[in-house]
């Protein structure tokens, strides 16, 4: 039987450079959402801690590092990025498969906090957003989530079928702060 | 002219611009006014509504006359001020709002008429007969006065918007802001410096003075320098703040290539919204003119612009000036012109107590009452105790004292205060939450002064802040005293003018007094005064003591006009930034878009979703053919839709079930696992909010499916129910839409068509309709449920998204193979009509349980949002508008959507309409046109004729009432 091909949110579309600017996709092998039950929280962060080695993040921030990451997502919800989650989380969370639901998109480059400025009204200047840090914020009118990954790197994310959108609107935004030389 | 020796740009690179079509030089860091009147051209525009020749009035963005259009064509930047325009290399200016040229103006005939044409005129005069205002008299009206005109083509040019925050906002790089920008800096916060000017240092760059010892502009570029190097402080010029908002919001426009040939992907302007903790205006202060007859000369100047020109563009705007004051501050003008060599004939005080000066002549207690000269000035009348004496001069240098730049403190409606001794409105301190004020803008005029304040400010910001702030010194600057006696208007014949830019003057003010139009908002609608470009920065504090004076009141009891947002003009292309074409809103492409548009797919756009409404064959000419087609191979084969915007949201957790029971009218708790329940939710008022079904897939985990419109708002609703009135329920949600690729596979040849998909086979008593489970798709974990929107045998088979094209792409090539293909949303329309299934359409937030004719789906066992007030009685009340069904039966056999429907026999009135159609569609099944619609008593008038009329569409057609489920009532078919 033939077999069905998998297609990123991105593909077609990416990666770009501007200046010294570039926009690639992440495509992390597995996305989950994680909501804990009532009461679950502090045993839902120890499980997470035991099977993926990070804890759940607070408001704002986010845990892990790389390829094994989980950012905060939402009032009591977090997404586990990279790992598929371990089953034995479902005990005291709620947990959704999201995996295919964002294309999520890396902004690199000295000038990538310039180039969100440009889509979300997030504060992000490096004192009050730092590395770790995670924000559910509006990204040129859809709903995003930005979290900085490294000194001068973001992750955005917006829903898969806004992909194009998010990615001409930032390449757009790369292109005037990069004019600007 | 320039002159040697003076000026911050001397020896610098030379620039070529043309005026008017002239080739012309000027230097780099000229403004174009600069570069003007160093080429000796006075004469650069006409006004608004006389047609008078106009010249250089000022040196910044308050500029009421030098408006010029920049560049041609779809680029052409119309009324832009002289003042701030940078020269660039190849700019191209022009004069406006003249015909043939500036030199020569046929319309100047206006001048003439001006006794006829006072204020108020307008609206006396053509007032009769009525309908010639529209057609002739405004467009009249319209061509004579005026300023620039837009190049009527679509603006080419990229704008964008963005995003700023910081500690401290300082406004405004003088004396004050450096030293407040100064000071939070060294204290480590994070401050964003604006400054309009192309460069900072205020009126720094305009004077002779000295700062801790050197040239002022010299030490404000160390502060610069300073910090910049600092790393926490942005450096923002060209930027001007231009609304004060909420929560320390600020609305600023930078250019960003006003300043330079155009480059590829480089925006014009950048409209910023800087969220600030705190904030400091340091503005300065804005000088104003003293009305006397003939005052708008070219060559009668601002004194302090005059200044700047000579000190920082080393350009003298006369060779023979004169200077008129009523204050100390304008005697600078003529010591700056002597030492600089160019000659001064007298500097007029109106203050008897001037001081005086063994440089120049002074005239104490005299006025200037007269000007000569049309297209520059050449001679000034003086008034004084010696009588009326005339002076030749090629500039007047004048200053009525200054206005301090309280703009942005009053946009929040606050009102500033009147002082007597500076003759000017000065900020109240709160006007604006977390804004300080510092300077001029403060009504503190001297440099030492400023920089004290400023240094204050940045203190008092900083304790806000909590940030310890450094010891820093004053650094020594002059500190003369701010001496006025308030002159507004010279008394005498003729026209002395207020308002440079709408051609106001002193008797249209007066005028505007004896027709009882006292109050000053009313004066300035009377006679325009205030109002364009320049928003009256010159002339608005003049405007209101006229008025004062000519209504027997004081100057604080006449009050100022509103301040209203924009400081200076925002142009509607960068407010608008990024929404131009399809920036206005995001795209929602779906995993099937690719198939669609190889298929030459027309798209609908369904909120921000894009989805096929029908996919048309060779040879199919209309949308009717394909639809017509499409339907009927659902019908007879199978079709396949692509069905993914419906909102998906998996609900889990112990209270899941309890949840749902609570927003559906229908009961759940009683779902089987495998199983799929159709369901309503209400409003709180009782009216319907939302339909759809929701799967049990497992113990306590469900998916709801919600329509497309809703998916969002029912989202909300579900938050707000679990966050707001039921926190206690141990329940989760989660959206899952995106993550999911869902087709609609319908028709007789359905399940053969995925039987060849899955991993293991289905057959109708192992998977029933309304069943649901996961499933094994070709490999992929995937889930199935069995339902129908088009009344055949139908499912909707679910992959992760990533898969969403390939399965698509692989469903149309096995239902072409099966004699079925794919069909869009006109299809799947007239499939749902024809089986009487609601959407948005019917259920458009004024429908009931009731009027859908499911009121018994209004479960009893159970309490459920909007259950109390949807047994209200007049949403109960069998003679509402009901669901039914409509065909057409005369001999008009059209429908149409919206269209009303009456009784036979009654007129076609409001009072006699009876309902009206909210779906209509050509069944190909039946042959004939049909209908969904409400009318009034419905379920009880089937069989009925009725007439239906849509007075937009010319239609008028005699409809049989009938059943709204049009095909396959029993339902037979999707069952299997």
């Amino acid at each position: 039987m033939a077999e069905l091909i998998a297609k990123s949110p991105c593909a077609g579309l990416l990666p770009l450079t501007v200046g010294g600017l570039t926009l690639s996709e992440e495509t992390p092998a597995a996305m989950t959402s994680v909501a804990p039950y009532q009461g679950q929280m502090d045993v839902l962060s120890a499980a997470m801690k035991a099977s993926h080695g990070m804890g759940f993040p607070a408001p704002g921030r986010s845990t892990g590092k790389a390829g094994n990451r989980a950012i905060w997502f939402s009032r009591d919800m977090a997404l586990l990025m990279g790992p598929a989650a371990d089953a034995s989380l479902a005990d005291h969370a709620a947990l959704t498969d999201q995996s295919d639901g964002w294309a999520v998109v890396r902004l690199e480059g000295e000038q990538a906090a310039e180039v969100l400025a440009r889509l979300t009204p997030a504060d992000l200047r490096p004192s009050v957003f730092k590395r770790g840090h995670t924000a559910r914020s509006e990204v040129a009118h859809m709903m995003g989530s930005i979290t900085k990954v490294g000194e001068s790197a973001f992750v955005v994310m917006v829903f898969r079928s806004m992909a194009q959108t998010l990615v001409h609107d930032l390449k757009t935004a790369m292109e005037a702060v990069a004019a600007r030389g | 002219m320039r002159v040697p020796g003076k000026g911050l740009y001397e020896g610098g690179p030379s620039v070529s611009f043309t005026f008017n079509g002239r080739p012309m030089m000027g230097l780099e860091g000229d403004t174009l006014a600069s570069a003007l009147l160093a080429n000796d051209v006075h004469l650069v525009a006409r006004s608004f509504k006389y047609h008078r020749p106009r010249g250089i009035l000022t040196a910044g963005s308050e500029e009421p006359n030098a408006l010029v259009t920049v560049g041609s064509g779809a680029e052409q930047d119309p009324n832009t001020r002289a003042t701030v325009q940078e020269l660039f290399d190849g700019l191209e200016a022009r004069s406006q709002n003249c015909w043939p040229t500036v030199e020569h103006d046929v319309m100047a005939v206006n001048d003439l008429a001006a006794p006829f044409l006072g204020a108020g005129f307008y609206y006396k005069t053509f007032m009769w007969p009525a309908a010639f205002w529209e057609k002739l008299y405004e467009p009249m009206i319209r061509r004579a006065a005026g300023l620039g005109a837009l190049s009527g083509a679509a603006d080419p040019d990229l704008y964008e918007k963005a995003y700023a925050h910081c500690d401290l906002l300082v406004i405004g790089s003088g004396p004050a802001g450096l030293m407040t920008a100064l000071v939070a800096g060294r204290a480590g916060a994070d401050v964003i410096l604006a400054e309009e000017d192309s460069r900072m240092g205020g009126r720094m760059l305009a004077e002779t003075e000295e700062v801790d010892g050197q040239p002022a502009h010299l030490w404000a570029e160390g502060v610069i320098a300073e910090l910049e190097a600092m790393g926490n402080v942005r450096l923002m010029a060209r930027t001007s703040v231009a609304g004060a908002y909420d929560q320390g919001t600020y609305a600023a426009l930078e250019k960003v290539g006003h300043h330079r040939l155009r480059q590829p992907g480089l925006p014009r302007e950048c409209f910023w919204r800087i969220a600030a903790k705190q904030a400091v205006l340091a503005a300065g202060a804005i000088e104003r003119p003293v009305a006397f007859r003939n005052n708008d000369r070219p060559g009668i100047m601002a004194a302090g612009a005059v200044r700047a020109y000579l000190n920082r563009w080393g350009v003298a705007p006369g060779q023979n000036v004169t200077v008129f004051a009523n204050n100390d501050d304008a005697h600078r003008t003529a010591r700056d012109l002597t030492e600089a060599g160019v000659h001064v004939a007298a500097l007029i005080d109106s203050r008897h107590d001037a001081p005086g000066s063994d440089l120049f002549k002074v005239i104490k207690g005299g006025q200037v009452c007269n000007a000569s000269g049309r297209k520059r000035v050449e001679s000034i009348t003086v008034r004084s105790v010696a009588g009326e004496e005339k002076i030749q001069t090629d500039c007047l240098a004048m200053s009525g004292g200054w206005n301090p730049s309280v703009h942005l403190a009053c946009h929040q409606n606050g009102r500033p205060a009147w002082d007597r001794d500076s003759a000017a409105f000065l900020p109240v301190v709160g006007m604006v939450p977390g804004l300080s004020y510092a300077g001029a803008c403060n009504g503190t005029f001297s440099t030492a002064g400023a920089l004290r304040e400023g240094v204050e400010a940045a203190r008092a910001a900083l304790a806000e802040l909590g940030i310890k702030a450094p010891d820093v010194d004053v650094p020594q600057a002059q500190d003369d005293p701010y001496r006025i006696t308030a002159l507004w208007a010279v008394p005498g014949k003729g026209r002395a003018w207020l308002d440079f830019q709408n051609d106001v003057s002193v008797k249209d003010v007066q005028q505007a007094a004896t027709e009882n139009f006292r109050s000053v908002e009313h004066m300035k609608r009377y006679t325009t005064q205030g109002m364009a470009t320049d928003q009256g920065k010159n002339s608005n504090v003049a405007a209101l003591a006229v008025l004062a004076d000519a209504t027997g009141r004081g100057i604080a009891e006449t009050g100022t006009t509103t301040f209203r947002p924009p400081f200076s003009p925002v142009s509607i292309g960068a407010m608008g930034a990024g929404a131009t074409d399809m920036g206005f809103k995001p795209q929602r492409f779906l995993t099937s878009h690719g198939v669609a548009e190889e298929r030459g797919a027309q798209q609908l756009e369904v909120g921000l979703w894009y989805r096929a409404g029908y996919f048309p064959k060779p040879g199919e000419t209309n949308w009717r053919q394909s639809c017509d087609r499409e339907v009927t191979m659902v019908r007879e084969a199978v079709g396949v839709c692509d069905v993914s915007t419906l909102g998906k949201i998996d609900i889990q957790g112990p209270d899941a079930a309890k949840l749902l029971d609570f927003v559906y009218t229908g009961m759940f708790s009683t779902l089987k696992e495998g199983r799929v329940r159709y369901g309503l939710m209400l409003r709180e008022d009782g009216f319907i909010m939302d339909d759809g079904t929701t799967a049990r897939l497992g113990k306590t985990h469900y998916v709801m499916t919600t329509t497309t419109a809703a998916a969002g708002q029912v989202m909300a609703h579900l938050e707000f129910v679990l966050q707001a009135l039921r926190p206690e329920w141990d329940v989760r949600i989660a959206s899952a839409t995106e993550h999911w690729a869902q087709f609609a596979v319908a028709g007789p040849k359905a399940r053969a068509l995925l039987n060849g998909l899955l991993d293991s086979q289905i057959d109708s008593a192992s998977f029933p309709f309304m069943g649901c489970g996961e499933m094994s798709v070709m490999g992929v974990k995937g889930r199935l449920f069995r339902i129908s929107f088009s009344g055949e045998e139908g499912y909707e088979i679910a992959v992760p998204a990533r898969y969403g094209d390939s399965l698509f792409r692989t469903l149309t090539a096995r239902a072409e193979a099966l004699g079925g293909g794919l069909y869009g949303m006109e299809a799947l329309n007239v499939l749902r009509i024809e089986k009487g299934f609601i959407t948005h359409a019917e259920i458009n937030g004024t429908v009931t349980m009731h009027d859908l004719g499911m009121e018994k789906m209004l479960s009893t066992k159970k309490e459920f949002i909007g259950k109390s007030l949807a047994q209200r009685p007049g949403l109960t009340d069998p003679m509402r508008e009901g669901l039914v069904g409509l065909k057409p039966v005369g001999a008009v056999k059209q429908l149409s959507s919206g269209a009303h429907l009456f009784s036979q026999g009654d007129p076609v009135e409001r009072v006699y309409d009876q309902g009206y159609v909210t779906s209509v569609g050509f069944s190909p099944t039946l042959g004939h046109m049909i209908g969904l619609g409400f009318l009034k008593n419905g379920q009880a008038r089937i069989g009925e004729h009725i007439r239906m009329v849509d007075h937009m569409r010319g239609l008028d057609a005699v409809c049989e009432v009938v059943n709204p489920v049009f095909f396959d009532p029993e339902g037979g078919r999707l069952r299997g």
